[in-house]
């Protein structure tokens, strides 16, 4: 089957987007952003063509217990490929307290690390085991290192191996197993994961057809935030602009206008009947009222990121909020915290605040227009949604407002919508 | 091929002998005694000037030439911490701190004290405070031109007289109190007739990007043939040679069907054609036209090249009318004009020089260029009916200039452009 | 009426962006307009003698929500233009029927031609103040520009005033400018009875209501301040340059005095007391006018100074007359006229030992910390080490 690939290296995720011939998606994958850019996109596209084989494997199989197996199986795949990850980090960790010379100390802490990996393992081997694992980061960095984080401090001992040592030697490992490709794709880990649910006939049948499977990539395009050089072609390169014009139009086709908000940048589109952008403005160059300014906050609150929209909703009383400058975001908390204002109508009013200069943005592209499509990150967040809504009404009218679960992909999906054109 | 590139190099090698050479009198001033006159280059009367022996300085060249030397950095930091806020205008604090580092210019000799402030105030307000800050730094008589703006789109026949008066009255007594000379009008004539033989061929120059490829860079590539007549070599024979040269070099690309020389290298292949408003970013000029030729974008008319002078719908000085011309010449300049004359413009300039599109570059010291860019924006987009780009930097901040940030922007405009041009061909 | 009705009164009209007062006297003389005006100086007196309201247009202040306005300006431009833009956008100053813009900055400037594209229906005009110091010149250009402002209003009206009606509405501004001159002078000699609060939205009041009943409140206030004193307190005396465009929120004015320091002079709305001399009424009167703009205008940062030692002098003018003890820079973010001023306006006065803060606010600043801190700061220094 000839395929096409779109790949998105954003600011915090990168995400990759496999089509068939006929411009489906058959497959996704997304991974942590980091240093090495290539390594990352890599691993994207790996997750993705992992995911297109696994849709595949799900063609071969219909029935209701078929599907509770096939779950079996991808479960133990993502095991696979932790362990993998883990193993490796264990491994990189022995070489680090070789190195750094421990003296006496050194059988201690090649144990306390040994018992901290081996917990963890149980911990994952649970977690893949169990029939609806809880919801959690699907990144290894993030699942491993608060398992890591929990046991070290369990472990620990101030007088001998203490805590910062041991955090210490993960936070060196953990950025060399990020950096350094792995094998973790299907093919090489497919079959250990059906040794582990016993090798059912029919899945390894299923497994057997869809790995034989030809997907053969005709064209890629990659895109992203334009700060670094991408490891892509020049000539496969599309702007981020035109990828989430054309993305959103794919998702949802009456779109005329794109509001994307994510970490570093906000752009404001506007796309025509076949999703070619007509116009765009973007942020100037301050990340005023951009994702990373909800960071800040929720730093400065001692919340995590997703607390801050149900906070902000429970408000009765939004406090007006003048200033979106990530520099001075702080001390105007503080001095509203100091007035007496309430948390959840200060984060209203931040979220609003944020809105707002959305809203410019969106006025200086020429306007919203039905259908009106949000993407990235920060449409996730209820209360920035909620504002939105608002403020769309009170401006512009009743407008279809979309928002996609899937909204993350939207940049990937119109590189590889772009890479169908250029294959096609 | 051989024969056109020695070509090229002539109007470029006088055009660096001639500023060497002027920077030199300017250094050797104090011992010959030829005054000197320090003036702004929207509505410099060089001229005027000239016909009293006088040597023009002017702020903003060196301002912009230390940008491009990399030494505007220190020298806003420096004024900064004199007080000056981060707020406003580089070219000012560019220039304060160079003096208060000792008045070197750019080229690396010593700049004379001014005998006279000529303060002519043509469309930008932080002309006046600049030239009050200098008066405080050298203690020496200023004489403010007051030129009208046009609010209503044209320079309306009072506005013209009380330019004149103004000039009659109280410019050339100062500049004949400051040079000790009389007043000459004969003298006056006779550099009128010299700037408008070399604006015919500037015109020209410029008007050859109405070819396909254009032979010039009209934005990034004129800043440097305008240099020499927005500053100090209009009304003088080194300008008219300039400009002649310059010229013929120019025709011979036109004949030999040749696309400009760029940072990239020579740009036959012309992508995109733009028209650009607002001035450039001389701290990483190179870089940002590079930005744009590397894509294949060759810029075919710009508005900052009429800031010191519109010429290209007709005015020229006029000898018959001494005074009454340089009021013409000074109510022209670019960012005397209002709004909807700017706009009007652009729109004319993608029309004759068949633009793809056009790029606002909005610089942050500038509010008499900025203020009003975004709806300038809109009004040329729907008016022309082609989509235009937003990009912002500075003057001479270094600070201000974030490459990756103009380059994504620059590069998806340009993408967008295509998509356009492919949806519309599909 | 008591001192508190009055305040309450021009509060409610300094709170009114919808410019409800403006609409009712439109709607009370069918047939009659409105035509506003934009900072620092416009020549109200003409668009008075015309039968026209003059409307005096500051920004929306910390009391607008900025939607449409900041699609028209990038985030290194002043505050007071996207708030005037947005006032325009959402129909809240559909009632004028002409706009004047002065020749402050570029950016109120190039705001003329921006109201030109958007409100072509609209009458627009540049004003664009003569800047020369010589009369014999700058009085015939300022005249002329003035006839020609008058006839475009008279056009605009309906009505094209006489001698006599021009003559007299001069004197009634040159009252107008008398009553602010006594207001800034009770306040010299009371502070406490005159908070700068109060001062402060009574000429707010005064920029959209007639100026024969912005005199009368005026008069009012008097009597209720004699009526009712307030007890005087050991706050230091400042005076307040560089808010006379763009203007600092209600908030930050009060935060200056809470913290300790009496302004006992400001330059806040200066386009209403320009002219620091009664406008001569018996030639013709363009002309007194125009010679009045070139013979007394006030010293501020939008006119050229032409004398090399006014910029050293300035400040200890003004702290002399006002028998101030320092100076309050207090300029709004990206104002040109302010800030590039602000240096030689600092020497002057240190040269003087006079005492000086600087800060830059914005008319939307919602908070106040730094400058309560500041300003408080600034006065105990002054109250322990005096002037020096």
């Amino acid at each position: 089957m000839r395929c096409v690939i779109g790949i998105d290296l954003g600011s915090t995720t990168t995400k990759a987007v496999i089509l068939d011939e006929d411009g489906a998606i058959i497959g996704r994958g997304i991974t942590n952003s980091r240093s090495n850019y290539e390594l990352a996109s890599a691993v994207a596209r790996s997750e993705a063509f992992a995911d297109a084989r696994f849709r595949l494997v799900a063609r071969e199989v219909r029935g209701e217990l078929d599907q509770a197996l096939l779950g079996r199986l991808e479960r133990a795949f993502r095991l696979e490929q932790t362990l993998g990850q883990l193993g490796r980090l264990h491994e990189l960790i022995e070489e680090e307290i070789e190195r750094r010379q421990y003296g006496e100390l050194g059988p201690t802490v090649r144990e306390a690390v040994g018992s901290i990996v081996k917990a963890i393992e149980l911990e994952e081997r649970a977690h893949f085991g169990s029939e609806n694992p809880p919801l959690r980061s699907s990144f290894f960095r993030d699942a491993v290192g608060s398992a890591y984080n929990r046991y070290a401090e369990e472990i620990s001992d101030p007088k001998g191996v203490t805590f910062d040592l041991l955090l210490g030697l993960y936070d060196k490992c953990i950025i060399r197993v990020e950096n350094e490709p792995m094998d973790l794709g299907f093919q090489e880990l497919i079959d250990n994961a059906l040794d582990r649910i016993e090798n059912p006939t029919l899945m390894v049948d299923a497994v057997r057809a869809a790995a034989s499977t030809e997907l053969d990539e005709a064209c890629m395009v990659g895109t992203g935030y334009g700060r670094a050089t991408l490891p892509f072609p020049k000539e496969a390169i599309r702007s981020e602009i035109l990828c989430h014009g054309l993305g959103a139009h794919a998702m949802f086709p009456g779109t005329r206008t794109v509001l994307d908000i994510g970490g570093q940048d906000t752009k404001a589109i506007q796309v025509d009947d076949s999703g070619i952008v007509t116009s765009f403005q973007m942020n100037d160059r301050c990340a005023a009222g951009c994702g990373r300014y909800l960071g800040y906050i929720a730093d400065e609150m001692n919340m995590g990121l997703h607390e801050l929209g149900p906070m902000a909703e429970k408000s009765t009383r939004c406090v007006k909020i003048n200033s979106t400058c990530t520099v001075f975001a702080g001390a105007e908390l503080r001095e509203r915290l100091s007035l007496g204002e309430r948390r959840e109508d200060i984060l209203a009013g931040l979220h609003r605040a944020i809105i707002l200069r959305a809203m410019s943005l969106l006025a200086r592209s020429g306007g919203i227009d039905d259908e009106f499509t949000f993407t990235g990150g920060v449409a996730n967040n209820e209360a920035a949604v909620h504002a939105l809504r608002d403020l769309v009404d009170e401006n512009y009218g009743q407008k279809t407002l979309n928002i996609s679960p899937d909204s993350i992909y939207t940049g990937a999906l119109g590189g590889a919508l772009f890479a169908h054109r250029l294959a096609s | 091929m051989a024969e056109t590139s020695a070509a090229k190099d002539r109007s470029m090698i006088l055009q660096k002998q001639m500023i060497a050479n002027h920077y030199r009198q300017l250094e050797n001033a104090p011992e010959t005694g030829d005054p000197v006159v320090y003036t702004f280059v929207p509505g410099n009367m060089n001229e005027l000037v000239r016909s009293f022996g006088a040597l023009p300085v002017l702020p903003e060249i060196n301002a912009l030439q230390s940008g491009m030397r990399q030494k505007s950095g220190d020298y806003i930091a420096e004024a900064e911490r004199a007080g000056h806020s981060e707020d406003v205008c580089t070219y000012v604090k560019c220039d304060i701190g160079m003096i208060k580092a000792g008045n070197i210019s750019p080229t690396g000799t010593r700049l004379p004290k001014p005998d006279l402030l000529l303060l002519s105030y043509t469309g930008c307000y932080t002309f006046m405070k600049w030239f009050e800050l200098l008066r405080e730094e050298y203690d020496c008589p200023t004489v403010f031109f007051h030129v009208p703006y046009q609010g209503d789109g044209t320079i309306e026949a009072e506005h013209r007289d009380y330019m004149m008066r103004q000039l009659r009255e109280e410019v050339i007594p100062a500049l004949e109190k400051a040079t000790g000379r009389r007043y000459d009008e004969d003298r006056l004539r006779e550099y009128l007739t010299l700037s408008a033989q070399a604006e015919d061929d500037l015109v020209a120059v410029l008007q050859s990007a109405k070819n396909r490829p254009s032979p010039i860079d009209a934005y990034f590539g004129a800043v440097y043939y305008v240099g020499p007549i927005f500053s100090s070599f209009r009304g003088t024979p080194e300008g008219v040679e300039y400009y002649r040269a310059l010229r013929e070099e120019v025709e011979a690309r036109v004949a030999a069907g040749q696309g400009p020389m760029t940072p990239v290298g020579q740009l036959d292949d012309e992508k995109y054609r733009l028209v650009v408003e607002g001035p450039p970013n001389w701290t990483s000029f190179r870089e940002f036209w590079s930005m744009f030729a590397s894509e294949g974008a060759n810029v075919v008319a710009s508005t900052y090249t009429k800031v010191g002078g519109t010429y290209d719908f007709g005015f020229r000085h006029d000898p018959e009318d001494p005074l009454g011309t340089l009021a013409d010449y000074c109510g022209g300049c670019y960012t005397n004009i209002n709004l909807p004359g700017r706009v009007d413009m652009l729109v004319d300039y993608i029309r004759e020089y068949e633009a793809d599109g056009f790029v606002i570059n909005s610089v942050k010291s500038c509010n008499s260029f900025s203020a009003g860019q975004l709806m300038m924006l809109r009004e040329v987009e729907k008016r022309a009916g082609v989509p235009g780009a937003f990009i912002e930097s500075d003057l001479v901040d270094p600070r201000y200039f974030s490459a990756a940030n103009i380059k994504n922007r620059l590069e998806s405009y340009l993408q967008m452009i295509d998509a356009r041009r492919m949806g519309a061909s599909a | 009426m008591g001192r508190e009705s009055i305040i309450r009164a021009a509060r409610e009209i300094y709170d009114d962006l919808d410019f409800q007062r403006v609409r009712d006297w439109l709607s009370q003389k069918p047939g009659t307009k409105a035509v506003g005006y934009l900072p620092v100086y416009a020549p109200r007196e003409l668009i008075h003698a015309c039968g026209l309201l003059p409307v005096g247009i500051h920004g929306g202040g910390d009391r607008v929500e900025i939607i449409k306005g900041d699609a028209f300006y990038q985030s290194y431009i002043c505050h007071l233009p996207r708030s005037v833009v947005e006032l325009g956008q959402s129909g809240r100053l559909d009632m004028l029927s002409g706009m004047l813009f002065p020749s402050t900055c570029d950016v109120i400037r190039n705001l003329s031609g921006m109201w030109k594209m958007l409100y072509p229906d609209q009458y627009v005009r540049y004003i664009d103040v003569p800047q020369i110091a010589t009369p014999e010149i700058a009085i015939p250009f300022w005249e002329g520009e003035l006839r020609h402002l008058l006839n475009d209003l008279a056009k605009l009206s309906g009505h094209h005033p006489s001698e006599d009606e021009l003559r007299a509405s001069l004197g009634l501004y040159n009252e107008v400018r008398a009553a602010l001159r006594e207001l800034y002078e009770l306040r010299r000699t009371r502070p406490w009875d005159v908070p700068t609060e109060e001062l402060y939205l009574l000429m707010r009041a005064g920029e959209s209501i007639p100026p024969e009943d912005f005199l009368a409140m005026i008069q009012s206030y008097f009597r209720a301040i004699d009526d009712e004193p307030n007890r005087p307190r050991d706050n230091s005396r400042v005076i307040v340059v560089g808010s006379f465009c763009e203007q600092p929120p209600l908030g930050l004015i009060k935060t200056i005095e809470r913290a300790g320091c009496y302004v006992v002079d400001d330059d806040f709305l200066i386009g209403n007391r320009f002219l620091t001399e009664d406008v001569e009424l018996s030639g013709d009167p363009l002309s007194c006018l125009a010679e009045s703009f070139v013979r007394d205008a006030v010293a501020t940062s939008v006119i050229y100074e032409a004398d090399p030692h006014g910029k050293r002098s300035e400040i200890k003018d003004k702290v002399d007359a006002a028998g101030a003890d320092g100076v309050i820079f207090a300029a709004a973010s990206f104002c040109d006229p302010a800030l590039l001023d602000r240096p030689m306006l600092r020497t002057g006065a240190e040269a003087h030992d006079i005492p000086c803060i600087a800060f830059k606010f914005s008319e939307n600043s919602g908070q106040f910390q730094q400058f309560r801190e500041q300003a408080g700061t600034f006065s105990d220094s002054i109250k322990l080490w005096g002037g020096a």
